[in-house]
């Protein structure tokens, strides 16, 4: 009745997981009844659950990756801890079956659940607003993407409480994630959390592409883009041509587990490594799918803090599109050491290294574009700067592991790890900071404080380099990863150095947090009332801040690159009202987001239960849904012309003390 | 839409590019399209997959001894035929012709219906004969790429039904010709597939 | 929105001259009839030397899907329909990556670590 799930499936002997869970459930408990009480439940379903409004999504995309940030970064604080006691004979606190789903669940938490939204939620945030219209192309699907993310994060924090996690690493390569040697649920929860999840962003990556290729304002042809939405435009091609190969992969593990194919397993026929090289054909564009987002937050920063226009637009459009091509093309690299002939790895080995080249023209254009600009010194240009360092020498040591041989010594050691660790923190995780700190005023209306801003960079770029330079040592040193203790106690004081730098880390994702509760309190006196808090150039620094519902009163006439700053030199008053307004139609809010992922995780639990009646039940569910949408004919709401003029007069002149809201007007009708 | 944005758009020889946003049935059917690409992707990786593991039989039967070549052939000109035919339910709809629509998008069905019931008899006897999925890797890539395809064709007549439905309730309106555009370029893009499948699979059995 | 006079470019599948509507679908057809008789053909048939088949069913194969793109489809190469055509080229060069790519990579894979006891089969 129940499959495989008994009273058995809750790990009560295990007094961590039971302390962690029972805090978790009682903090969420604490924040429901707090909205139930105050009374916040209604706002929070019409103005955000149910929202279709990019920036909203994008806000949330945020909030997901911030909070997911907390639940990865403790399991890295537990390794890290575990690694700086187990040396010689000792065993640390963490039994190695506990270990290995600490080490799987943060990786699969930090790449799936913290990098991916940060990236896909600067992109929903910024693209339309950059590009001069008022929504992606697919409003109701963009609020289906988040939501199945969201039932991803959901089902792999049950993991925690209800089973177990996948012991396999964050990739789960068979024959160790096959039934036959992990017969539990945890790589279930693993390959249909993911599933889910990777349904979300296939369907974000089509619709973010076919909004930069098919919505743009008048006049704004490609080579008038701002370059985040080039980047942005590569990163989503990716997304849509990588994404189908993850899915296939990961259906055909499931196939095995379920229905006892042999795609992968050891036995009648299967080919494990068949499976390495599928999802590494996913996972190599998967990075540059983070990575390129980062790249075009950091041009946009670059050039407003440097006063000049970004140096080199065409390069960096031919670059960033020679790396998206490119990226396809390397991915055995990921595996040299498991069996391909010098041949073989020679190709990969030199296609990796010529990889490197666009990423190299990328970095000399962000210097040339600060050498000779009045650089302003603000919390963006910090994490720009540190992401300029950081991430060169985290390239170089990939080009280092690029040369087969030197990967043979290199392969899966500590080195690797202080290897991709560079490049995701120096690159994705700076970049994303950056652009939170670039775009916060935007979406809500006031600064983030800057002082605090600058301690978080400090803590995080001083935490990196402490935490992950003594593993580059290591790892030459022969300590491999995911190891639970280790023999040799000449290790030992280098992963404690390692662990104080995660405690500085630690120290500046809580100052990240005190960051946001003090400029809320201080939201009065940071306010942004020209909507342009930066000097910046692109058109988004046009609207007032936080912008209306449909972004722009009317769609801009693009004339060339940096439109906005170009129509600032001119003098052309942002007061400038149109002589008429129209009636403006805006897609409708609808639950379809959040009821379709309620039923999602339900099929998701079922079928890692192996409950068939209740997946049923959950896939019914998802598709009545379904159905229900696509029968809906009142899709939009009207934005009576009145309403678009009253705040277009409202917030007119640059200076002027508009008296918004701190979240923006409430329009009747579900929108704001 | 701005004034300035139209009048853009009635200067004739604006590049495409600079028009400002497309309309909805353009933005739709491009989105679509993407999505078919993807799907083509899953196919992709499908394929690879059968390609490297068809001739891991592990001593069970192989491709050659399994299929039987004027089966197929049958399958694929039901399939083309359909193809075809939802081309000129298509048309029929772009003139709202609802009779004409009814009668290709319905036999556009029973071909679709004729196809998954001779598969469905192949893998049916496949089975019975002891050469189901889980005997060999051979077999499982077969089973999940025809099956995928399979699966992929009674979603599609489950879509074609709803459609019918639309237009029975809804009538023509923009939004179900739009949806009805998508479901043609599903179904062209299914026997895309196909052609890929009975080329590799069937006609390439060794 | 669809008041616009001229489309930014046209979805895959709307043909512009639609009164040959109908006419482009029986041209496709019969051009992948053709194609698939000739290469169930091609596969039975002793008529053409044997190691060459493998190349003229993918011939024939990549003719038939470039039938159905152009007469089913209607994707070609003309402005208003350039974003459809570079995202097929897009995945055409995506999807060989993963086929052939994959192909190679196994098969040099299965060479290299060859157990030991079919590397002594081989030498029988």
């Amino acid at each position: 009745m129940f499959g495989r799930l008994s009273w058995s499936s809750i790990p009560f002997d295990q007094p961590i997981v039971m302390g962690t869970s029972a805090t978790v459930g009682l903090v969420l408990l604490a924040l429901f009844l707090l909205i139930i009480i105050k009374g916040w439940w209604g706002y929070l379903w019409h103005e955000w659950i149910t929202s279709v409004d990019h920036k909203r999504i994008g806000a949330m995309y945020m909030i997901l990756g911030l909070v997911m940030l907390v639940r990865g970064f403790s399991d890295a604080i537990m390794m890290r801890t575990q690694l700086a006691l187990a040396a010689g004979h000792a065993q640390g606190y963490l039994p190695p079956e506990h270990y290995d789903q600490i080490f799987s669940a943060h990786g699969t938490i930090m790449i799936f659940f913290v990098a991916m939204p940060f990236v896909i939620g600067l992109m929903n945030f910024a693209l339309p607003l950059q590009l001069g219209v008022r929504d992606v192309a697919f409003p109701v699907l963009n609020s289906v993407s988040f939501w199945l993310t969201a039932s991803g994060v959901l089902l792999v924090n049950l993991s925690l409480f209800v089973g177990e996690f996948a012991r396999t690493g964050w990739l789960a390569y068979p024959p160790l994630s096959e039934l036959a040697y992990s017969p539990g649920v945890g790589v279930d929860y693993y390959l249909w959390s993911l599933q889910l999840s990777g349904l979300g962003t296939l369907l974000s990556g089509i619709n973010l592409a076919t909004t930069i290729l098919k919505l743009r304002a008048p006049g704004m042809g490609y080579s008038r883009m701002p370059i985040f939405c080039w980047t942005a435009l590569a990163s989503n091609m990716l997304i849509v041509a990588a994404f189908p190969v993850l899915t296939a992969t990961f259906a055909m593990l499931l196939l095995d587990r379920y229905c006892g194919f042999h795609f992968f397993t050891n036995d009648l026929g299967g080919n494990p490594m068949m499976y390495v090289s599928l999802i590494w054909i996913w996972g190599h564009p998967e990075v540059y799918i983070l990575i390129l987002p980062a790249f075009g937050v950091f041009s946009e920063v670059v050039a407003t803090f440097s006063g000049k226009p970004l140096f080199g637009y065409r390069s960096m459009v031919l670059a960033t599109m020679v790396i998206c091509g490119l990226s396809f093309v390397v991915w055995l690299h990921h595996f040299f050491t498991m069996g391909a002939g010098a041949d073989v790895n020679a190709f990969f080995g030199i296609m990796t290294m010529i990889i490197a080249v666009p990423t190299g023209v990328k970095v000399f254009n962000w210097m040339f574009t600060l050498y000779g600009g009045r650089v302003r010194f603000t919390v963006p240009i910090y994490w720009t700067l540190g992401f300029i360092v950081t991430f060169v020498i985290g390239g170089m040591t990939g080009v280092l592991m690029a040369i087969p041989p030197a990967d043979f010594v290199l392969h899966n050691s500590l080195f690797l790890i202080a290897h991709f660790h560079n490049v995701a923190i120096g690159g994705v995780v700076f970049g994303a900071m950056a652009g939170y700190t670039y775009w916060f005023p935007k979406a809500f209306g006031f600064k983030l404080n800057e002082r605090l801003g600058k301690a978080v960079f400090w803590c995080w770029f001083i935490g990196f380099y402490l935490a992950f330079m003594p593993l580059y040592a290591l790892g030459l040193m022969g300590a491999t990863r995911r190891m639970q203790h280790y023999p040799d106690t000449h290790w030992q004081p280098l992963m404690v150095v390692a662990l104080a730098g995660a405690v500085v880390i630690l120290l500046g994702i809580a100052l990240t947090a005190v960051q946001l509760a003090v400029s809320i309190r201080q939201r009065h006196v940071n306010r942004d009332h020209s909507g342009d808090p930066w000097n910046a150039r692109t058109l988004e620094w046009s609207i007032p801040s936080p912008p209306p519902a449909w972004n722009f009163t009317q769609l801009p006439n693009v004339q060339r690159t940096d439109a906005y700053w170009h129509a600032k030199e001119e003098g052309m008053s942002r007061g400038a009202l149109p002589s008429s307004f129209v009636d403006l139609h805006l897609p409708r809010n609808t639950p379809v987001g959040v009821f379709i992922a309620f039923f999602a995780v339900i099929l998701g639990f079922a079928l890692i239960w192996r409950i068939y009646w209740l997946a049923a039940v959950g896939l019914a569910g998802a598709v009545a849904v379904a159905l229900v949408q696509y029968w809906r004919t009142d899709r939009e709401i009207r934005v009576p012309a009145e309403e678009v003029a009253a705040f277009a007069r409202a917030h007119a002149p640059p200076g002027h003390d508009a008296p918004s809201a701190e979240l923006g007007p409430v329009v009747p009708g579900g929108r704001s | 839409m701005s004034a300035a944005g139209q009048a853009l758009t009635g200067i004739p020889g604006v590049p495409l590019a600079l028009r400002g946003p497309a309309p909805v049935r353009v933005v739709a059917g491009f989105g679509f399209w993407l999505f078919l690409l993807s799907d083509i992707i899953i196919f992709a990786a499908l394929f690879a997959t059968y390609s490297v593991l068809s001739g891991s039989t592990a001593g069970g039967p192989s491709a050659a001894e399994l299929f039987d070549k004027r089966h197929v052939f049958l399958e694929t000109m039901c399939l083309l035929a359909s193809s075809a035919t939802c081309g000129f339910g298509l048309l029929a709809i772009q003139r709202t012709d609802a009779r004409a629509m009814y009668f290709w998008m319905g036999i556009t069905f029973l071909l679709g219906i004729s196809f998954l019931t001779m598969e469905g008899r192949e893998f049916a006897s496949m089975i019975a004969a002891g050469a189901g999925p889980s005997h060999s890797a051979f077999l499982s890539a077969f089973f999940t790429l025809v099956g995928t395809h399979g699966l992929h064709v009674s979603l599609g007549l489950v879509w074609l039904v709803v459609m019918l439905l639309q237009v029975a309730t809804l009538g023509f309106q923009p939004m179900v010709g739009r949806r009805f555009f998508c479901f043609a370029l599903f179904w062209h893009a299914l026997d895309i597939v196909w052609i890929g499948v009975f080329t590799i699979v069937y006609l390439g059995a060794k | 929105m669809d008041t616009q006079a001229q489309a930014q470019g046209d979805a895959p599948g709307v043909d512009p001259g639609e009164r040959h509507g109908a006419r482009s679908y029986l041209i496709g057809l019969a051009y992948a009839v053709a194609l698939t008789v000739a290469s169930f053909w091609a596969a039975t048939t002793s008529f053409v030397y044997a190691p060459a088949v493998p190349v003229l069913l993918g011939t024939l194969a990549i003719a038939q899907m470039g039938v159905h793109v152009a007469f089913f489809l209607h994707i070609s190469s003309a402005p208003d329909q350039a974003n459809n055509f570079l995202a097929l080229a897009f995945g055409v060069f995506v999807s060989a990556l993963v086929i052939f790519g994959s192909m190679l990579i196994m098969s040099n894979l299965n060479h290299n670590m060859m157990p030991m006891d079919e590397l002594i089969k081989m030498q029988r």
